[in-house]
C-alpha cells in the first residue's frame, strides 16, 4: 500500500509535467527539469526535516523562521568577517540551527508542552531575535563576499551543489529512517507511543533527536536561501512553514504520526516545485499559485485518508503497512 | 492528535495554583501588572481615547478567537481563519462593483464565512480528516482564490454607511467594535458555560468516543463549531474591512497564529478538553495591552511578537515546571 501511493503520486507529478509540456515542450528537457529540482531543493530538505518531526506525532511550526535567523547570523558574519570561510559557516549554520531547533526539542521533551504550541512561540521568537541583530537592516548582495554566494551555484557534474546537496541529504534520511535504530525509533514513537515505550524506546527523547535534525536542516537551509537570494532580512521565507507542511501532506506524511516516506516526501515537494515553475510558463498568473497548492493539499489529504483507513477494528491490530515499530524485535 | 486515554492536566499545580487559584486569577494578575507597567512607562496611556484606539488591536481577533477556543476545546482547530477573512473582504468588494449597498455586503461577507466554515465542517466532521492538514490547505486556497480575483489590485470607495462597523462609536469613547465584542463574550461564555451544548463541547475534547456513546451526535457538534468559527470570520472580515476601508488580497495574513497565540494563552488546551471563555478575554486584553504599550514606546511591533511568543511559552512552561518541582505526578 505504501509502494503504491508513492508510484500513484510519482505518475500524477508525471502527468502534471507532461500537461505543461503539451502547451509548452520546453518544459520536460532534462535540463529545465534539472532547474525545476534546484529550485525546489531548500523545499525539499525542509519537508525531509519536517517529516521527522511529524513522524514523531509532533509538528515544526518554526522552521522557516528557524532557516531566517540562522541565514541573517551567517550573513552577518559573511559581512563582518569575509575571510572566515564558507565550510565553517555551513557547519556554523547547522549547528545553530540545530541548537534552535534543540530548544524546541527540549521545551516538548522536559516541559511537556504540546509542539504546536512550543513552536508557535519560537516562531514569533526566532523571527523577532532578527530583528533585535539588525533593526531592520538588510545584508545585500554587495556585503557578501564572492565565495559565500558561489557556493551553491558551484556546478559539479552538470548539477549545482544546492542539488547535490539535496541528492545527499534525500539519501542520507532514508539510511537514517530506515536503517538505523535512532530513526526506526521515530517512526515507532509517533505510530504507538505506548507500545513505544514498552519496546524500550525513550520516545520524549526521540521527539527531542526530531526537532534537532529538524532544526540542522533548517539552519543548513538559511545559509542557502541566503546565498542563493543574496539577500537577508527579516522576513526571509515569511510564511514558508506552511510550504513545508503542505510538501509533507502532499507526500503522504501522516500528521498523525508514523506513516510516511523518503521518496514521498520528495515527491511532495517536488510536485508544489514543478506547480511553482510551470505556472509562468503555461502563462497562468502566479497569482493561481497560492490556491492551486490549496486544492492539492485538500485532494492529497482525503486520498490520505482513504487509503489509510482500516478495513474494521481488530482486537489485535495486525500492521496494516510497515510503519509499526520494528526496530530491537 | 493524541489518540491514546489521557489525562487532562490541571494547568496550575500545586504552589501556583494555590496562590492564584485558577488560571484565569493568573492572567489577570499579569494583565494588572501590564497595566500598570504602561501607566509608569508612558503618560498618554491612560487618555480614554488612547485606550479607545488601543482595543482595535484585538477586538476583532478575539471576536474569532471566542468561536476558535471552542472549536480546540472539542479538540479540533481551524488555521483558515485570517484566509477567510481575505475570502470574505474579497467577496464584499466583488458585490461593491456589482453596485451592492451596506446590507448587501454585510450579507455577503456573513454568507462567505459561513460557506467556508461549512467547507471545513464538512471536510473534517463528515470525512473525518485531521483539522490542522484540512485548514492548512483551505488557508491556501481561501488566500488563494482572494489572489486569483484580485492580484496586485485593492478594492476600495466602500460607502460611508459601511464605515460605521469598524470606525463607528456607539458613546463617547466606546467603538461598535468594542460592544460587539462585549456582546460575542457573552454569547460565546452562555454557550460554552450555560448549555448542554457547551457541555457536548467539552465531552466531545476529552473523551470523542465518550462522548458518542453519551449520545452525543459528534460530527455534528464539530460541524457546527467550524460553522461558528467561519461566521465569526465573516464578522471580523466586516469590520476589519470597514476599518481600513479597502480590500486587499493580504488582508489580515498571519492573524491565524495570533488568533491561536491568544486562545492558548487564555488557558484553553490546545490538545482539547478544558479551558474557558473568561480567559480567552483577558488573553485577548493582556495581548491589546502589551502591544498598546510598546507602541506608545515606539518599540517595533516585532519586538511585541517576541514577547508574546515568551509569554505564550513561559504561562504554560511554568506552571508545569514548577508543579512537577512540588511533587506532584505528571501526565506521562
Amino acid at each position: 500500500m505504501k509502494i503504491s501511493r508513492d508510484i500513484l503520486l510519482a505518475i500524477a507529478l508525471l502527468l502534471l509535467i507532461g500537461l505543461v509540456a503539451m502547451r509548452f515542450p520546453g518544459f520536460a528537457t532534462p535540463q529545465s527539469l534539472a532547474s525545476v529540482f534546484n529550485d525546489s531543493a531548500i523545499l525539499i530538505i525542509l519537508a525531509l526535516g519536517q517529516m521527522a518531526v511529524i513522524l514523531t506525532r509532533c509538528i515544526d511550526l518554526s522552521m522557516a523562521s528557524n532557516l531566517a535567523l540562522v541565514g541573517m547570523i551567517t550573513a552577518m558574519t559573511n559581512a563582518a568577517y569575509p575571510m572566515v570561510p564558507v565550510v565553517v559557516l555551513v557547519m556554523m549554520a547547522i549547528v545553530l540551527g540545530a541548537a534552535l531547533g534543540g530548544i524546541n526539542g527540549l521545551l516538548v521533551w522536559k516541559a511537556g508542552i504540546p509542539p504546536i504550541v512550543v513552536t508557535l512561540g519560537t516562531l514569533t521568537i526566532f523571527r523577532g531575535i532578527i530583528f533585535l541583530l539588525t533593526d531592520g537592516q538588510w545584508v545585500n548582495a554587495h556585503e557578501m563576499s564572492a565565495s559565500y554566494k558561489a557556493f551553491p551555484r558551484a556546478e559539479l557534474l552538470t548539477l549545482p551543489a544546492l542539488s547535490w546537496l539535496a541528492i545527499a541529504i534525500i539519501v542520507g534520511m532514508a539510511i537514517f529512517l530506515s536503517r538505523s535504530p535512532a530513526g526506526r525509533a521515530m517512526y515507532a514513537a509517533g505510530g504507538n507511543p505506548d507500545a513505544a515505550v514498552y519496546a524500550g524506546i525513550d520516545t520524549g527523547r526521540t521527539r527531542a533527536r526530531a526537532f534537532v535534525v529538524a532544526g540542522a536542516l533548517a539552519g543548513l537551509c538559511g545559509y542557502l536561501w541566503v546565498s542563493r537570494y543574496a539577500v537577508a532580512y527579516v522576513d526571509v521565507a515569511g510564511g514558508f512553514e506552511l510550504d513545508v507542511i503542505a510538501a509533507c501532506v502532499i507526500g503522504g506524511v501522516s500528521i498523525a504520526g508514523g506513516v510516511g516516506t523518503v521518496l514521498g516526501c520528495v515527491l511532495g515537494a517536488l510536485f508544489l516545485g514543478v506547480i511553482k515553475n510551470a505556472l509562468p510558463v503555461v502563462d497562468i498568473s502566479p497569482f493561481w499559485q497560492l490556491a492551486i497548492s490549496g486544492a492539492a493539499i485538500i485532494i492529497a489529504v482525503v486520498l490520505n485518508a482513504r487509503a489509510e483507513r482500516r478495513p474494521g477494528r481488530l482486537i489485535l491490530e495486525q500492521s496494516s503497512d510497515s510503519s509499526l515499530p520494528v526496530s530491537h524485535s | 492528535m493524541n489518540t491514546q486515554a489521557r489525562v487532562i492536566p490541571h494547568r496550575a499545580n500545586g504552589r501556583l495554583r494555590r496562590i492564584f487559584g485558577s488560571w484565569e486569577a493568573l492572567l489577570v494578575v499579569i494583565a494588572i501588572a501590564i497595566f500598570f507597567i504602561n501607566t509608569q512607562a508612558s503618560p498618554y496611556f491612560l487618555d480614554p481615547w488612547n485606550l479607545s484606539d488601543a482595543t482595535f488591536n484585538f477586538t476583532e481577533k478575539a471576536m474569532i478567537a471566542f468561536a476558535m477556543a471552542l472549536l480546540i476545546v472539542s479538540g479540533e482547530i481551524d488555521l483558515s481563519v485570517a484566509s477567510i477573512i481575505a475570502l470574505a473582504s474579497t467577496a464584499m468588494g466583488f458585490a461593491l462593483q456589482l453596485g451592492a449597498g451596506t446590507p448587501v455586503l454585510v450579507l455577503v461577507g456573513l454568507g462567505t464565512g459561513l460557506l467556508c466554515g461549512a467547507f471545513n465542517g464538512l471536510l473534517v466532521a463528515r470525512l473525518g480528516l485531521p483539522s490542522i492538514v484540512v485548514t492548512i490547505g483551505t488557508l491556501s486556497l481561501f488566500r488563494g482564490i482572494a489572489y486569483i480575483v484580485l492580484g496586485d489590485q485593492a478594492y476600495s470607495g466602500y460607502p460611508t454607511s459601511f464605515a460605521y462597523f469598524g470606525q463607528g462609536y456607539v458613546w463617547w469613547v466606546i467603538t461598535f467594535e468594542m460592544v460587539l465584542f462585549v456582546a460575542t463574550a457573552v454569547v460565546f461564555y452562555v454557550l460554552l458555560h450555560r448549555t448542554g451544548f457547551g457541555r457536548a463541547v467539552y465531552g466531545i475534547g476529552n473523551n470523542p468516543t465518550a462522548a458518542l456513546f453519551s449520545g452525543i451526535r459528534v460530527p455534528r457538534v464539530k460541524f457546527l463549531l467550524f460553522l461558528m468559527t467561519g461566521v465569526m470570520s465573516g464578522v471580523a472580515a466586516i469590520c476589519l474591512t470597514s476599518r481600513l476601508g479597502s480590500t486587499r488580497p493580504s488582508i489580515g495574513f498571519g492573524w491565524e497564529l495570533e488568533i491561536v497565540t491568544m486562545v492558548v494563552l487564555g488557558g484553553i488546551n490546545i490538545l482539547g478538553g478544558s479551558g474557558t471563555i473568561p480567559g480567552v478575554v483577558l488573553a485577548a486584553i493582556i495581548m491589546g495591552l502589551v502591544t498598546f504599550g510598546f507602541g506608545l514606546l515606539n518599540v517595533p511591533g516585532i519586538v511585541m511578537s517576541i514577547f508574546i511568543g515568551l509569554l505564550l511559552i513561559s504561562v504554560i512552561a511554568l506552571p508545569r515546571v514548577f508543579g512537577s518541582f512540588a511533587g506532584l505526578h505528571r501526565k506521562r
